[in-house]
Parts: structure tokens; sequence; C-alpha cells
């Protein structure tokens, strides 16, 4: 009897140091020592200031989708709503000027956004084919609108978003880990994130609950698209123009950033912590094995390997727990 | 004394956080049906998930025949002919009820395998006849109601070849007709030199069916005993530790103002014109048949399913409650009947499960009150002694009758005016059962109207003040608590 306590009597976490949270950022040092070690230009501050640039694109939509995937579902979208920003952004610039661009571009990804969570929330069709064929429409709409061509021409204020500085961090990287700090506490700290896990745990009883469920599972495709867009406009930033080629696969290498963090697909649990772990997993790797000249064909195994492997030991953790 | 069949000793697990099981031992002979009884959290499951192959014991050894074994997975247990029914179902809805039978082990013919369909469905017909189980070996599993798919559970495990079989709770949803038809097939599987370990909260079973019995305590073998050498009552104290005195703690009180009226609910092919008022202070039970529609009466209250027609009245006010956040905001809970399915968020803390409800309420500057949710959840996990090294445990690693606590401590955070209790005493043990009843005469002690929808009409007689029965979606009868006797409701369940 002495080990089994009435609730209240007891404070604190109670299941005591995580170890197995442990293993990411060794994995990181890791990685940080070994390519450290095969090429100096490795840890300096350009390059680690360059790789948050380039990485940050991806940051952002991976954030969009740990919160779809907590609720359950998945978001297939975003590589191509990317696109689709990039090339309407860029023609609003063109038309009214860099603000009215941005907001444009913005106002978009949330409109893509809501567009599936009314259909992911109102119909029974699954997240994964809702999500997959918004992927094929926005992706050829990005090619419709530009015919097939990069639109140049934009106005110059935009390359302070893609090349810019806040002191020595890239505004690529200060957007987006703004957006972890600001999106990390919404998960653990409001409502919202509250019935996101809540939602995907059991819906039928968050239902029940009197949680308006649908509202808040499709509140999350409405975050990932607007997070996508986002992303669009930064990258539309770096390349100066509007793309329809950008993105492509992005919304992969976003779930793999989201489960190599160690969220489970299916739903129920989850951190951006977790996350942005995952993210900068596969930032480190993809800029080491490139100073290390590997082919980016082998950087494909790797990185696939990695999220087998990453997901394979968090299964065998869970049985020997 | 013959060798045993079965022999486990000194049998020891813990879990983070909770010590499981602790030296306990257990046999069986062949052709014994030896029962194991203890309150929720006792260990029960704990024990047979080890004998199954599902958990490995910390300490302990395990003789089959007097051969010591060690099961690394459930299939090494089901190769030594050890075979288990859960309370959880382990069928595969899509599939047929012969598939599902033979799942595993599928009649094969020639060298590539092909499955003898017509083989399987032959002897899935033979088998479920020889039990007495009137259900289509060809229709799919998701077609079937609670009881039936049971029985299909329990006829998968015996078309293994078993020599020991345990069953967790088999006749919790179970029918009176159903469950002599499980007796009669337990019977012949003794003749036939089988084992059955046999789990149940039903004590007057055991004088019927049970050989010996085990007594559990907090993780510990309180006793072994022939049946019939030991009263009921004495297994009941030997469970909870303590007398029981009044299995239906009922109290007077008087009723109040009506609360709810109910008027010519409707909802096509499940509910027909249902009337009913319910007034403060007052338990309205609800009795009829499985599938007779009362659960989908607490549904439709709660707007958990869309009604075509009808009125609902909260304190003489017209409400149109079409999901259940109108319900609740209309003053109402709803305990649901399956707690797993509807009740819980098994992989979130307690705390999030208990304020999930309220948690709105809970806010400061748009964040959540932390703090807040958690002395909240402290109360009422303290007021009803959830047992539980912390608050951020996930449920998941709750016993039993501490997640239906867990339910119950979800909804009186909401501090309801109506409270809907769909069985809710389903599965969970004697000294928890009276834990419920108390505190369902307390909450009408505190003006609360209480429906309460339950299959044991001993439960419905001793704690309703008047009990409405239920046929086919209507309201078949409504009978006083003076008038009521087990005879009458179930003349008006059948027919009438």
């Amino acid at each position: 009897m002495d080990e089994r306590v009435a609730a209240g009597t007891l404070r604190g976490r109670g299941e005591g140091v995580r170890w197995e949270r442990l293993g990411l950022p060794v994995v990181l040092v890791l990685l940080g020592i070994v390519f450290g070690a095969a090429n100096r230009n490795f840890l300096t501050a350009a390059n680690l200031s360059n790789v948050a640039r380039q990485y940050s694109p991806l940051a952002l939509i991976s954030i969009g989708q740990t919160f779809v995937i907590i609720n359950g579902g998945i978001d297939l979208t975003v590589g191509a709503l990317m696109a689709l920003t990039s090339v309407c952004a860029a023609l609003a610039m063109l038309a009214w000027g860099f603000a009215p661009g941005v907001l444009a571009g913005l106002a978009l990804g949330t409109a893509v956004g809501a567009a599936n969570g009314v259909l992911v929330a109102r119909t029974p069709i699954p997240p994964f084919i809702v999500t997959l064929g918004a992927l094929s429409m926005a992706r050829g709409a990005a090619f419709t609108i530009s015919g097939g061509q990069p639109i140049s021409g934009l106005p110059t204020p935009l390359l302070w978003l893609g090349s810019g500085a806040i002191g020595p961090v890239p505004v690529p990287a200060a957007v987006a880990l703004a957006a972890f700090v600001i999106f990390h506490i919404v998960l653990t700290r409001t409502r919202f994130g509250l019935y996101t896990l809540a939602i995907g745990g059991n819906e039928e009883a968050t239902r029940l609950s009197g949680v308006p469920t649908g509202w808040y599972k499709g509140m999350a495709y409405v975050l990932s698209g607007l997070l996508a867009a986002t992303a669009g406009l930064i990258l539309t930033a770096r390349t100066f123009s509007g793309q329809p080629t950008i993105g492509e696969s992005q919304e992969l290498y976003a779930i793999a950033s989201v489960v190599i963090g160690g969220t489970r697909l299916g739903g129920g649990e989850g951190s951006l912590v977790r996350t942005f772990l995952g993210v900068l997993v596969i930032a480190i790797l993809g800029n080491g094995l490139n100073l290390l000249n590997v082919s980016s064909f082998i950087q494909m195994i790797l990185i696939g390997l990695i999220i087998v492997l990453a997901v394979g030991t968090d299964f065998v953790r869970e049985r020997i727990r | 004394m013959p060798n045993a069949l079965l022999e486990m000793r000194g049998i020891t697990k813990a879990f983070p956080g909770v010590q499981a099981l602790r030296d306990v031992d257990l046999a069986l002979h062949a052709g014994e049906v030896h029962v194991l009884v203890g309150e929720n959290g006792a260990g029960k499951s704990t024990l047979i998930k080890i004998l199954s192959g599902v958990y490995q014991a910390d300490r302990g050894t395990i003789q089959l025949r007097g051969e010591p074994i060690s099961f690394r997975s459930p299939r090494d247990a089901q190769d030594r002919g050890i075979s288990t029914v859960y309370q959880e179902f382990n069928l595969v809805p899509q599939l047929s009820v012969a598939e599902n039978i033979y799942l595993g082990q599928e009649p094969v013919r020639g060298w590539l395998g092909w499955v003898d369909r017509g083989r399987r469905t032959a002897a899935a017909r033979e088998l479920l006849g020889s039990l007495d189980i009137a259900v289509p070996p060809g229709g799919p599993v998701r077609a079937l109601g609670v009881a039936e798919q049971q029985l299909v559970e329990i006829a998968r495990a015996l078309s293994r070849a078993v020599r020991i079989i345990v069953m967790d709770e088999p006749t919790a949803a179970l029918t009176a007709h159903e469950i002599r038809g499980l007796f009669a097939s337990i019977r012949a599987l003794k003749t036939r030199g089988v084992g059955v370990i046999y789990i149940s909260h039903r004590l007057e079973e055991l004088a019927e069916i049970g050989d010996r019995v085990t007594v559990l305590r907090d993780g510990q073998r309180v006793g072994t005993a022939r049946v019939g050498e030991v009263s009921t009552d004495a297994i009941i104290r030997m469970m909870v530790g303590r007398e029981v005195r009044e299995k239906y703690p009922k109290t007077a009180v008087a009723p109040g103002e009506e609360v709810l009226r109910v008027q010519g609910l409707t909802r096509p092919g499940v509910l027909t014109d249902v009337s009913f008022s319910l007034r403060r202070g007052e338990i309205l039970g609800i009795a009829g048949l499985v599938g007779a529609g009362r659960t989908e009466l607490a549904l439709a209250l709660f707007g958990a399913v869309p009604v075509a027609g009808g009125t609902v009245t909260i304190k003489g006010r017209t409400v149109r409650v079409r999901s259940p956040r109108d319900a609740i905001r209309a003053g109402m809970a709803l305990l649901p009947e399956d707690r797993k399915r509807q009740g819980l968020v098994l992989v979130q803390p307690i705390v999030t499960n208990i304020t999930l409800p309220v948690v709105s309420r809970l806010q400061r500057w748009g964040l959540l009150d932390r703090r807040g949710m958690r002395a909240l959840a402290r109360r009422f996990a303290g007021a009803l002694r959830i047992v539980t090294p912390d608050l951020d445990r996930r449920v998941a690693y709750l016993s039993g009758g501490n997640q239906q606590k867990v339910v119950l401590a979800k909804w009186l955070a909401t501090r309801s005016e109506i409270v809907i209790f769909d069985e809710p005493t389903r599965g969970i043990d004697v000294g928890a059962k009276i834990e419920v009843y108390q505190l369902m005469s307390d909450l009408v002690a505190q003006g609360t109207g209480i429906l309460m929808i339950s299959s044991e009409l001993p439960e419905v007689l001793g704690m309703s003040d008047r009990i409405l029965v239920m046929r086919r979606g209507r309201v078949a009868g409504e009978f006083s608590r003076e008038d009521a006797t087990a005879e009458r409701l179930m003349a008006a369940a059948l027919a009438g």
C-alpha cells in the first residue's frame, strides 16, 4: 500500500528525468563534432548563419505540420502552397507594392488552409486525401498562373526579408525562431493547444466533453496554411522572384522533421521542442554532407535511413518501457 | 493432491510508481474452474497478462504440468495451450465472424496455402452451434452488438487447442440466457480436462460455476478457498478488507421542482415519442434490454446524435441542444457507457482529463491557468479517492476503477444540475460500486437530478426513486420505487 498514494498528497512531475529525451540532443552534438572535425568551415558563424537562413522555411512548415499531426491528421499541401503563395504574392507585389503583396500571400495561405480545414472537419474525406488533392491543385495553379516562368522585377524591400539580418540573426531565422517560441506557448499553454492534443488522443471523448472538435481540427490546417505562406514569402525573397517550382517535396521533409523529433504519427502527443530538434537534424545533416561533397542523391538515401531509424528506435524504447 | 496443471509461484511485478503484484501464488488443476476476484487495481488483470505472455514477471516462476516455462509473447502462451478472452475485444471489425475466429490459424489447402473458406465457415458454424451462439459465421463482426462480440471472442479462444482458458469478466455484457449458454460450454470444457481461470465481479456466479476462489487485494493474495466453504460476505470482506454493510446507500431526499422535461423525443428507427420528466433530488432509473434505445436516449439528450423531433425543457426553459457543448451549457453531464472510447483521452494526464469540459473557465490573458487546473483536478481526484502517484500520470496507466473515477471527477467538476449515468458500475468492483452509489446519493442530496441507465436490475431497484422501462425505442412503462419489482420491470421490457 505504501507505493500507492491518494492523489493530491504528492506533487511535481513524478516521472523523473526523461533520459530518452536526451537521445536527439546527443545525436546533434555528435553530428556537430563529426562534421566540425571533418570540415573546418562547418562550425563557422558564416556557415551556421547560412544553414539557419536556408532551413527556416522548412522549420516554419514543420510547426504547422506538428499541430496537424498531433490532432490526428496530416497536411501534404504545404510544399505546393509555398509555390502558389510565391507566385501570387509576386504578382500582387507587382500590382500593388510590397506590403499589400505580403498580406495577399498570407491571406491566400490562410484561405487554402481554411479550405482544407473545412473539408477535414465537415466531411468524412480523410486528411491525407483532402490535402493530397489540394497539393495537386495548388501546384497546378502555381504553374498555370505563372505560365511556368519565374516572376521577377519585385520591389526591393523584399530583399531584406530574405537576406537581411537582425543583429547576428538572419531575418528568416528570426521569423522561424519567433514562430517556434510563440507556437510552443500556444501548444502547451492555451486552450487551443490542449484541445489539439485531446482531439488527437480521443476525438469522441473530447467531443462529448463539449469541445467543438471540428473547429479546432480545422484551425490546425489554417495555421499550417498561414505558416506555409510565410515560408513561401521567405523563399520568394531569397530567390527575389515568384517561383512556381519551389517547395517540391518539402511537405515530406516537414513530416520527417516532426517524426524524427519523436512526435507520434497518429496524434495525441507531441511537442514543438521535439520538432525543432528534428529540423536541426535534417538541417545539420544536409549542410554537413554538402560540405563533405556528398552528392545530393546520397543525401536523400541517408535522410531516408535516419527517418526509419529515428522512428524505429522510438518503438523499441516504448517496448522496453 | 494431483499434480497441478498450472502453478504460478511468487509472481511479482512492478510498473513505474505502482507495485502491481507481490509474491502471488496461483494453482490450477485440470478440469477446474478457478475464480479470481478482487477490486479493480487488485492485480487480477496484471496476473493474467503475465500468464498469457503480455507482460513478463519481475520475479516468480510458472510451471505447466511441473515443467518450468517462461513466455516472451502472447504467441508463446497460445502455443502452450493457454488461451485468453480479454475484456477489451481483439476482433477485426471488417472481417467476418469465421475469419475472426480462425485468424492466424486458417485451414489451408495445397502448397500455396489457399485458405479453405468453405471448411472455415463450416467449422465456425459447428463451433458456434455447439456453444448455442446464434450469430451468422459469414457476417461481419462490425454488425454485431457488444454481447455477440463477446461470444465470438469466447468462441475464438475455444477454437484453439486449449489446456487452459483465461476469461476476464466474460459475462459483463451478456444477458441471463447467454450466460447460461456460456456456463454450459464451460462445463463441457471441464469434462475435457481444460482448466479455467475465471475473473468476475459477479459473486453470485461463484457458486454456480466456480470450484475454487482466490482473492487478490492490492497486488497480494489474500486467500484461496473451495467454493462452498466460504460465504459471499467473507469473500467481500477479503476483497475490500472491511465490512460492507449497505449495498445501496440510498438516502431519502424530498424531490424538488422539475429540472428536466422531455416531450416526444424522436430519432427515426431508434427513439419514438419518448417523454418523461425529472425533478431535483430524484434518481430516475432507465431499465430495458440491450438495444432498447436507452444509450441512444442519453446521446440524443446530450446532443451527441441528432434528433428529428421533440422538445427538451430545462428548468422551465425550452432549450435546443445540438451538440454536447450546448448540453453542458444547459447544465447537463453525461457519463458515457464506454469509458475508454467515449470518456477518456487515455494518452493525456489526469489533470487534462478532469478539466477538459471546464477548461474554458480556467484561462487568464488567453493562457491556461495551469495552477487553477491542477487545484481543481486535485480537489475532485481527492474527493473521489483516485489512487495515483501524481496527477500528471497518463490515464492509460490507471486501473479500470480509477479510470472510471476520473470520468466521474471530470463531470463533477462541471457542477451540472442534470447528470446522466450510462451503466455507471459496468466492470467495476464491489467497493468502487458502493462509492459510485454513495456519490449519486450525495449529488441528489445537493439537488441534482439523475438519470441512471443500467442493465443491472438490482441496481435500478436499489437506487431509483422512479423507473422508466424502455422497449424498442419507446417508454414501455413507468414504476414508482414502491411498485417496482424485478418481475414487473422484466415483463415491461419484454412485452406489454
